[in-house]
């Protein structure tokens, strides 16, 4: 299977300019398949979340490069780069990042309306299909603010896929939720990437969770110290 | 723009209490603005209507000679200027009313009723009898009632310090309000003064009210470049320099005023905007990593501060509206005309809107940049 995205000697040093640059990744290549469901884990403080942003394209490497379908990113644009995270990366974050003036259909479509396109029918379909497949259809017209931990999560799940991204990045997913949500958060993600060969990065801790994904990156002191594939 | 927009009210409709706030903050600056501005411009338009209302606001003579076709200056004089409002011919003389052992100096002032009526408002200022109709008749100033202790119909003599003189009769008297006028203003019809000094047909001045009375230097210029140079041209603002710059003094202070009401306005506003870009960082941070330009994460902000500016100069209009009509029905004189007649003006209120709302949206400037500066990273790092 192609790779759809390559990391390249990625190098990220914080405070450069300070007496003492803390550096967190060292020299970097990575590279994850299309349609693959990979998780990358490693202590606090590993370096792993400073990856996924780099790959995120919401931090930039000190040194490296980013390929995306290889194509380089390094080149792009402030606007370029929001362009590209538009349409291309669905993000889900551990603190899910629901805007609680919305409701939970308004924030699914959120994505979609930042690319400014009009609303059309296929597409208010299409969210409520995935409001539907996180198991929230009937909670659609709440605001983000009147639902629990989980339901915001898969709230926000459904968000990261409303413009097809061809990557999901989650950064601990389930970090705040309880074991039997966790355990669901997960399924769902997988039925997901099985139904629409979406390619999932996540980051998580709990290495239980890890051993359910098909790749296993462990990143320890900024640097590969394991790399299971299944 | 949509977007940003959408979000920008439901940002606002989110925190109701803050917005509220908000909006009456501005809603009060624009209220003490309508409301000053009423205040002075209907200060200013009572002062000078008051001053200068009741008399002549460009006076035509010609120095120790009368003018003696006067028909014709009219005529000419009102087809070339536009800013005439009234034009009438006046002539006097000066003398003594004597009463038995009364009498007193006074200024016998020809006229001509129909159009100086335009001009010294007689009709509304006669507080007994009647305007003089024929020869001979005369209306004096209500403080010569007592003076010469006289009463309607009576019969008084007229006498000046050149050999002419003559009785007339006491058809009414008139009110002024100024002790001055009212001590010494005899008047009668032109015929009679004409008579009584012997020039026939001739007028000592012609006298006129503008439309425009500020226009009066203009106005005069005008004139002179038609009239012949034998005339002198005087106007009411030669005469009235302190009274001008006592305006110009109060439009000045009203203009003070509403700058540092809009200074503070903008100071508010910009302050309470940038506060609430680090209460919805949270918001702008997700939204940046979903792809939001940092273009239209900004107008978010100026569109807070035009929406807010919108409402607090709709609610403010209305307040100072409200205020001036409070204002101008409770502080009222003995005889329950207001103390100060206030002038609403809705050009200027318009205006005092149109500021409020640009002024917001300025003030959201600083704000909306820092927004577009905001880093996604920062955000989701500290959670």
């Amino acid at each position: 299977m192609a790779d759809i995205l390559t990391l390249k000697k990625i190098n990220k040093t914080y405070g450069e300019k300070t007496k003492n640059p803390t550096q967190v990744l060292f020299d970097l290549d990575l590279s994850f398949e299309e349609k693959s469901f990979n998780s990358i884990i490693g202590q606090s403080g590993s370096g792993k979340s400073t990856l996924l942003n780099i790959i995120g394209t919401l931090d930039k490497p000190t040194s490296g490069e980013v390929f995306f379908n290889d194509v380089s990113l390094k080149g792009y644009s402030k606007e370029q780069l929001a362009e590209f995270r538009n349409q291309s990366i669905g993000f889900i974050f551990q603190f899910h990042y629901l805007l609680p003036e919305f409701t939970a259909l308004e924030n699914v479509l959120m994505p979609y309306k930042i690319s400014k396109k009009e609303i059309t029918t296929q597409v208010m379909k299409r969210a409520e299909e995935l409001l539907d497949i996180v198991g929230l259809e009937k909670f659609k017209n709440n605001l983000a603010t009147n639902l629990s931990g989980g339901q915001q999560q898969r709230v926000a799940i459904a968000r990261s896929l409303i413009n097809n991204p061809k990557i999901v990045l989650a950064d601990e997913p389930t970090g705040n939720l309880d074991s039997d949500t966790t355990e669901n958060v997960y399924k769902l993600l997988r039925e997901i990437n099985e139904k629409f060969e979406t390619t999932f990065i996540i980051i998580t801790h709990d290495r239980h969770i890890a051993e359910k994904t098909d790749r296993v990156i462990e990143i320890k002191d900024g640097r590969i110290n394991l790399d299971i594939k299944k | 723009m949509k977007l940003a927009f959408q979000i920008a009210k439901r940002f606002l409709f989110s925190a109701k209490k803050q917005t509220i706030v908000i909006i009456l903050g501005i809603a009060i600056g624009v209220s003490v603005q309508v409301f000053i501005g009423s205040l002075i411009s209907g200060l200013q338009d009572s002062l000078v209507d008051s001053t200068i209302g009741s008399r002549s606001q460009i006076t035509i003579s010609i120095e120790d000679d009368y003018i003696s076709d006067y028909q014709n200056e009219i005529t000419l004089i009102k087809n070339s200027s536009d800013n005439i409002e009234s034009i009438t011919p006046t002539i006097s003389t000066s003398g003594s009313l004597v009463n038995n052992d009364l009498s007193q100096i006074v200024v016998l002032r020809g006229m001509e009723f129909e159009t100086a009526d335009d001009i010294y408002k007689l009709t509304d200022k006669l507080v007994e009898g009647r305007l003089p109709t024929s020869n001979n008749e005369i209306v004096l100033g209500k403080n010569l009632k007592d003076l010469l202790s006289i009463n309607i119909d009576d019969t008084i003599a007229f006498e000046s310090p050149v050999p002419y003189s003559d009785t007339y009769t006491v058809v009414g008297f008139f009110d002024f309000k100024v002790k001055e006028i009212n001590n010494t203003w005899v008047l009668t019809n032109l015929s009679t003064v004409q008579t009584l000094i012997n020039e026939p047909g001739m007028v000592s001045q012609i006298e006129m009210q503008l439309i425009r009375v500020f226009d009066a230097k203009e106005t005069a210029i005008e004139l002179e470049s038609v009239l012949s140079s034998d005339y002198s041209i005087s106007t009411w603002i030669a005469e009235n320099e302190e009274l001008l710059s006592g305006l110009n003094g109060q439009s000045i202070s009203s203009l003070m005023i509403q700058i540092f009401v809009i200074i503070s306005v903008v100071l508010g506003i910009s302050s309470v905007l940038a506060i609430t870009v680090l209460q919805k960082s949270r918001q702008l941070g997700i939204l940046k990593a979903m792809g939001i330009k940092d273009n239209d994460a900004s107008k978010i902000f100026l569109f807070e501060g035009l929406i807010l500016g919108v409402f607090g100069a709709l609610v403010g209009i209305l307040l100072g509206i409200g205020l001036s009509f409070a204002f101008a029905t409770f502080a009222v004189n003995p005889d329950g005309s207001p103390v100060i007649p206030l002038t609403i003006d809705y050009g200027f209120i318009a205006l005092s809107g149109v500021i409020a709302i640009v002024a917001s949206t300025v003030a959201a400037l600083s704000p909306a940049i820092k927004s577009s500066k905001l880093s996604v990273i920062e955000v989701i790092r500290n959670g």
